[in-house]
């Protein structure tokens, strides 16, 4: 009853050269990664000291450390947080939530979309013409924040919304039949759910913001400063910028010197984004799950 | 009962009438685009009664339940016409629709566990509703818990997701946090569909006894369920109101129409 047919033969080869097909193009996706992550390891490790982290760059960026640029980059990040939360996530409440099926909506969602394809260099020309020059914020962290805000708006906006839209609509009309307002559904209902998928959002936007060198170029990173931002309407040297600076303009870097800023800025970015990880290991925590 | 519930008082002659009827349908039609779901169905119901609805599917059964505490509003495609009166006042031109709503519990056939604990299910709707006192909590979620047959099996365990209960728990819990709303109206669609005959059992019993508090309308597939709880019962069949009588009368020759007769029999449906 239970003898191999030629076509369960068939059927069965097949299968363990699809999976294996499969496993193979998945391996090959992590291998640039590997690469990338090894190379920066056994190269640039020596280069990293708390000295290297902890001190500015000195004899015209050939020697010393990153510190400026480190803290320019956590400020760019923060500022940029402080922005890009409260619109994102409110526009996608409203886009989820709210909307109608109507031309508003529809333009609404054109507009992002759009958005997010706009090249990150035609970002920077907006945020230099838009925030430097027409608000006067000259090239300060906040002229840089908001350009980078703008620019990675779309993705807080889509991975919020979609984690909304997952919450089942049984819950909503659940929730509705108890004479709850849209507002006490979302908040009760909604929301608490949709938390996990919005932070993911966060790490993304968290890790592009990092690591972009157009948009802030000419709207608040310097080539090199020797002060430290005080506040944000303070030029700063940043990490990506720095990195292209150590690795192509300057003569005379040791060879070394650019792969532990690489390092050290991809470093950073994983550190950002553990800190939104255990952030939304707490909430689950918090709520007993 | 808040002010905007009441029935208008320059109606003296209208009041009386009223005095016993909790929901009153005229000529109540249910679309969902160019398909009619219902079509012109007038009854009355009355206070505390368990009022029970048969029929085979598509009758229109569910999007009449639907229609009485507007979820309508959630559906575009759906569109109700006539009118529905709730203690005597039309709900189709209430403005607080969450008043209404907050008054009538729902139990649909697929049980809705809330992805939050066992506890804050059933305190949700009184915390809408403004409750914040622990204690007073704790009261109503063990009294909702109890009467829907759950409590023994989850009160030491208050705090884990309700999401995580078994299908038949879920639907309990739907239930608890149904009466957590202290329910005016209760109305519940083919509720023991995913419950086990025992538990189902147990909830009938139940609801014998809820009808002291209010009125409960009960949809289901279960001929013998209606039989056994329904004082008066309607058959809807095709989107049409065959009958509605006396539920002993409809297994009775007293049933007007042969199609009960039919259905009841079991010769169609």
């Amino acid at each position: 009853m239970f003898e191999t047919s030629t076509l369960n033969a068939r059927n069965q080869q097949v299968q363990r050269l699809v999976r294996i097909l499969f496993l193979m193009m998945t391996l090959f996706l992590i291998v640039p990664v590997l690469i990338i992550l090894g190379t920066l390891v056994v190269k640039g490790s020596s280069v990293i000291s708390i000295d290297f982290l902890f001190t500015s760059p000195t004899e015209g960026m050939t020697a010393g450390g990153i510190f400026p640029a480190l803290l320019g980059t956590v400020f760019l990040v923060a500022v940029d947080l402080v922005i890009a939360i409260p619109i994102g996530i409110s526009a996608a409440i409203y886009l989820s939530e709210y909307a109608g099926n109507n031309w508003l909506t529809r333009v609404i969602n054109l507009a992002i979309i759009n958005l997010a394809g706009v090249p990150s260099i035609v970002h920077a020309l907006f945020g230099l013409g838009a925030f430097v020059l027409f608000f006067g914020f000259g090239t300060s962290i906040l002229a840089a924040s908001l350009t980078l805000a703008i620019m990675t708006l779309p993705l807080v906006i889509v991975a919020s919304k979609e984690s909304m839209q997952a919450v089942p609509q049984a819950f909503r009309e659940a929730s509705w039949n108890m004479g709850a307002t849209r507002w006490q559904t979302i908040r009760r209902v909604v929301l608490p759910n949709a938390i996990p998928g919005i932070l993911t959002g966060l790490i993304l936007e968290i890790s592009r913001t990092a690591g972009e060198t157009a948009p802030i170029m000419f709207t608040g990173a310097v080539f090199f400063t020797p002060f430290l931002p005080q506040g944000i309407f303070d030029q700063t040297m940043a990490m990506p910028l720095h990195l292209f600076v150590v690795a192509t303009q300057v003569p005379g870097v040791p060879e070394d010197l650019p792969y532990g800023v690489a390092l050290m800025l991809i470093a950073l970015v994983l550190f950002m984004n553990a800190l939104s990880i255990a952030f939304r290991a707490w909430l689950r925590g918090k709520k007993k799950w | 009962m808040v002010a905007g519930m009441q029935p208008p008082a320059n109606e003296p002659g209208a009041q009386v009438e009223a005095a016993n009827i909790k929901l009153a349908v005229r000529d109540l039609s249910i679309s969902y685009g160019r398909d009619t779901a219902l079509g012109n169905v007038s009854l009355e119901i009355r206070e505390h009664e368990i009022f029970g609805i048969i029929g085979p599917a598509n009758a229109g059964k569910t999007s009449f339940l639907k229609s009485l505490n507007r979820m309508d509003m959630f559906n575009s495609d759906m569109h109700v016409k006539g009118e529905v009166l709730f203690n005597g006042l039309n709900i189709r031109k209430l403005r607080n629709i969450y008043a209404l709503r907050s008054r009538i519990g729902v139990v649909f056939p697929l049980p809705v566990g809330l992805p939050m604990t066992i506890y804050d299910n059933v305190a949700l709707a009184p915390r809408l509703s403004g409750m914040k006192n622990k204690a007073d909590l704790d009261v109503i979620v063990e009294r909702c818990l109890t009467r829907a047959a759950l409590w023994d099996e989850v009160k030491d365990r208050l705090n884990s997701l309700g999401s995580l209960l078994s299908g038949g728990q879920q639907q309990r819990l739907t239930i608890a946090r149904a009466l957590s709303q202290e329910p005016e109206l209760l109305m519940l669609d083919e509720f023991s569909i995913a419950v086990d005959p025992v538990t189902t059992m147990r909830i009938e019993d139940v609801l014998k006894e809820l009808k002291a508090e209010m009125t409960i309308i009960l949809v289901t597939n279960l001929v013998q369920q209606a039989r056994r709880l329904a004082d008066r019962t309607a058959f809807f069949l095709a989107g049409e109101c065959v009958e509605i009588g006396e539920t002993e009368d409809l297994f009775t020759d007293k049933v007007k129409d042969q199609r009960t007769n039919d259905y009841i029999e079991g010769r169609f449906g």
